[in-house]
């Protein structure tokens, strides 16, 4: 026996990879979910830690809701051509040209909801069994409470009251036909871990993660970019700022932040100094106390 | 910098909250935004304070019900440590969740209120801590300002959990009083408990010293996936993907693969682009053997001077998770490492009243109930006693029915 001496870095890897071997030995048809975001970008790192020399055992999925970040999709192509993995794309456009959903109007119109729609569409697609993501339980109190290894019915939804115990490192994958599992290796990530992580292992970001000039709106006190997709009026007033954003979602419900990190060092310079949370900056979250738990319960990632 | 995981075992009653609540809130956890929605809830302390046990307040469905009804997971960290805490209920009907937010947890803090000192959900929570062989407990004795911060009646309840301690076989308990609504020694000493001089309870988390074993002869690898790129220039590579469990490997071991018994040496040990020359426990590696041998998921590696025991009658522990009883006429599945094969309990011994400690000689098993059974497996598990050798001696029952955990069994020796 002797002292414990893994780095904390060290161990969280460790653990998410362990889970993204478990996802590749238990399930049939699995899947990464790619967002584009820093978490989804630290589980492809992870993944080719887990497989490589090998190929990853399951392909990248991305919901595009039409409303990206430009800088966004030029990364995700770029990095699919260096990594060489295979990508499915699930079109929001898609279900709302079938008639699946329906564009929602006015001032605060987004399709961040309507991309559950188009997700559990594409799941049902190719029957995949397990979708790997890269949500944290220190973002938000629902997910503190969810597993690992967490079972959604056929209707994508998450039941708080019926998850399995999970125990030490054993991850129970057992589903029946139509069910599928979520999967978040990196659960116990903080958002600082994150970062940490990403500088230690020098992986590259889309630039809207750094600081940049841009047209913004200030909507609910939150400074949005000023984007096609935004439904804008009279009374919004244009202002060019230094932002970067801390999240990447859709244009509609991503806030920016002002700030003047252009390096990952000032980056987790101000996340350690921050006071406000990460999901703090997302205007989806703020509909009701419960905004989370409910949405989770609708099949959200 | 390491990360500590620990477990809060008390109910509501016992402020295990709003102690953990203080130590988000004083240790600077707490973000702006987080703040201001404790800010603007109507809950309040009588003397017009916030109610830090806001903090741990969970999903709707808990609120509705003014309870906790399962884990959830807390990350802070200090300039030596980060911290995960696994907040789980303490009441009798949520035994099992405490047991999962055991399983991982290095240390437990076991809260007591100073006003009833040692009582018998006391008792419970030691034998569970005691149960799943959490290394170290602090016994924090609560509410000290409840009782104009006795130093006599922390002797007492000291004096009185020794006794418990010694029952259930706990070593490496620190006692600490504290006052988790007032503050006292959560994070910073008290003033008013000037007669205690040990370190306050977040010092102390800072601090503890946490043991791996490392040694190489409990190495253990078990097998999760087996690397074959099968490229031209990769041809004849084949690698074994899985994370040390315990114990330490080094190129060039005698290993030997279970449940086969075939026998190699470690060629190479390969973490992405590095080659290094071991892999200790908690690692995540692909190993290389110098031999060509059927190796595939479900399969173990372990060192050849200290093998596991490998049967298929198995003597355990068992705490029951699910509504429906144990049947012992059905065939259930057993999840060991990454092997799951069928199962089936083929004699229960006896159960553990978990609030006196004394043996029921009753067959039926239920809900949160925990006792001693005899588990016969299709094939022969590799395993190490629980006691000795956690990464390798726990192990899930999975109803093939329902797809649902049931069980969680702590493995101890193979039965002749």
């Amino acid at each position: 026996m002797s002292k414990y001496r893994l780095d904390y870095l060290d161990e969280l890897e460790a653990e998410a990879i362990y889970i993204l071997r478990e996802v590749a030995g238990q399930f049939e048809k699995p899947a990464l979910l790619f967002s584009g975001g820093k978490d989804s970008i630290t589980l492809v790192h992870l993944a080719l830690k887990a497989f490589r020399p090998g190929k990853f055992p399951f392909p990248l999925v991305h919901i595009d809701t039409g409303h990206n970040f430009e800088e966004t999709i030029t990364y995700r192509d770029d990095m699919i051509a260096r990594i060489g993995e295979k990508l499915i794309v699930g079109h929001v456009q898609d279900s709302i040209d079938e008639g699946k959903v329906i564009e929602q109007k006015g001032k605060n119109a987004s399709r961040n909801a309507l991309q559950t729609v188009t997700l559990l569409d594409t799941i049902a697609k190719h029957q995949f069994d397990a979708c790997i993501g890269g949500a944290r339980r220190d973002e938000e109190k629902a997910r503190a409470k969810e597993r690992i290894f967490s079972v959604r019915d056929e209707f994508g939804q998450w039941d708080p009251k019926r998850q399995r115990p999970e125990l030490w490192n054993i991850y129970n994958g057992k589903i029946h036909k139509g069910e599928n599992v979520r999967v978040f290796p990196i659960s116990n990530w903080t958002e600082l871990d994150v970062w940490n992580y990403i500088r230690r292992e020098n992986i590259a970001l889309p630039t809207i993660y750094f600081a940049h000039q841009r047209d913004c709106i200030t909507r609910n006190g939150q400074l949005m970019a000023a984007s096609p997709f935004l439904n804008m009026d009279a009374d919004d007033k244009i202002e060019n700022k230094n932002v970067r954003f801390r999240t990447v979602g859709d244009m509609t419900c991503t806030a920016a932040v002002e700030s003047y990190a252009f390096e990952i060092d000032d980056i987790i310079h101000e996340i350690a100094s921050s006071k406000i949370s990460e999901r703090g900056a997302r205007m989806d979250d703020k509909v009701s106390e419960a905004a989370m738990e409910d949405r989770k319960k609708g099949g959200y990632f | 910098m390491d990360i500590l995981k620990f477990i809060t075992a008390g109910s509501v009653d016992d402020g295990k909250s709003t102690l953990i609540g203080r130590l988000l809130y004083d240790s600077e956890a707490i973000l702006v935004d987080q703040l201001e929605a404790l800010h603007a809830s109507n809950r309040k302390n009588d003397d017009g304070s916030i109610d830090l046990a806001i903090l741990t307040d969970g999903l709707k469905a808990e609120r509705e019900q003014g309870i906790t009804i399962d884990v959830a997971y807390k990350y802070f960290e200090t300039d030596k440590r980060k911290f995960i805490i696994a907040d789980a209920p303490g009441h009798i009907q949520y035994t099992r969740n405490m047991v999962t937010g055991a399983s991982n947890a290095g240390l437990a803090i076991i809260l007591i209120d100073a006003r009833k000192g040692v009582i018998e959900q006391t008792t419970r929570h030691s034998f569970l801590v005691s149960l799943l062989q959490i290394q170290q407990v602090v016994v924090a004795v609560n509410k000290m300002d409840m009782v104009d911060y006795s130093e006599d009646v922390f002797n007492r309840i000291v004096a009185d959990y020794k006794v418990l301690a010694g029952k259930v076989g706990l070593k490496n308990v620190t006692y600490i009083p504290v006052s988790a609504l007032k503050g006292d020694n959560i994070v910073y000493p008290s003033a008013k408990i000037s007669w205690y001089t040990g370190d306050s309870l977040l010092t102390h988390l800072e601090n503890v010293e946490l043991e791996v074993d490392d040694t190489s002869a409990h190495a253990r690898l078990p097998v999760q996936w087996v690397v074959r790129p099968q490229t031209d220039e990769l041809h004849d590579y084949r690698g074994y993907a899985g994370r040390v469990s315990s114990g330490s490997f080094r190129v060039n071991d005698k290993v030997t693969i279970l449940p086969s018994g075939f026998s190699s040496t470690i060629s190479k040990i390969e973490f992405y682009d590095k080659a290094p020359q071991e892999a200790i426990a908690g690692m995540s590696v692909t190993v290389h053997l110098a031999d060509n041998i059927d190796i595939s998921r479900g399969d173990i590696i372990v060192n050849s001077a200290g093998q596991p025991q490998l049967s298929n009658l198995i003597e355990a522990d068992l705490c029951w998770m699910d509504t429906r009883p144990l049947d012992p006429s059905l065939t259930y599945l057993v999840q060991h490492n990454t092997k799951t094969i069928r199962c089936k309990i083929s004699e229960v011994l006896y159960k553990v009243n978990i609030n006196t400690l004394e043996k029921d000689y009753i067959e039926d098993f239920k809900l949160n109930d925990i006792g001693r059974i005899v588990i016969k497996t299709a094939e022969p598990l590799a395993f190490d006693p629980y006691q000795l050798n956690k990464a390798n001696g726990g192990a899930i029952i999975i109803d093939s029915r329902t797809n649902v955990t049931v069980g969680a069994l702590m493995l101890r020796q193979a039965v002749d």
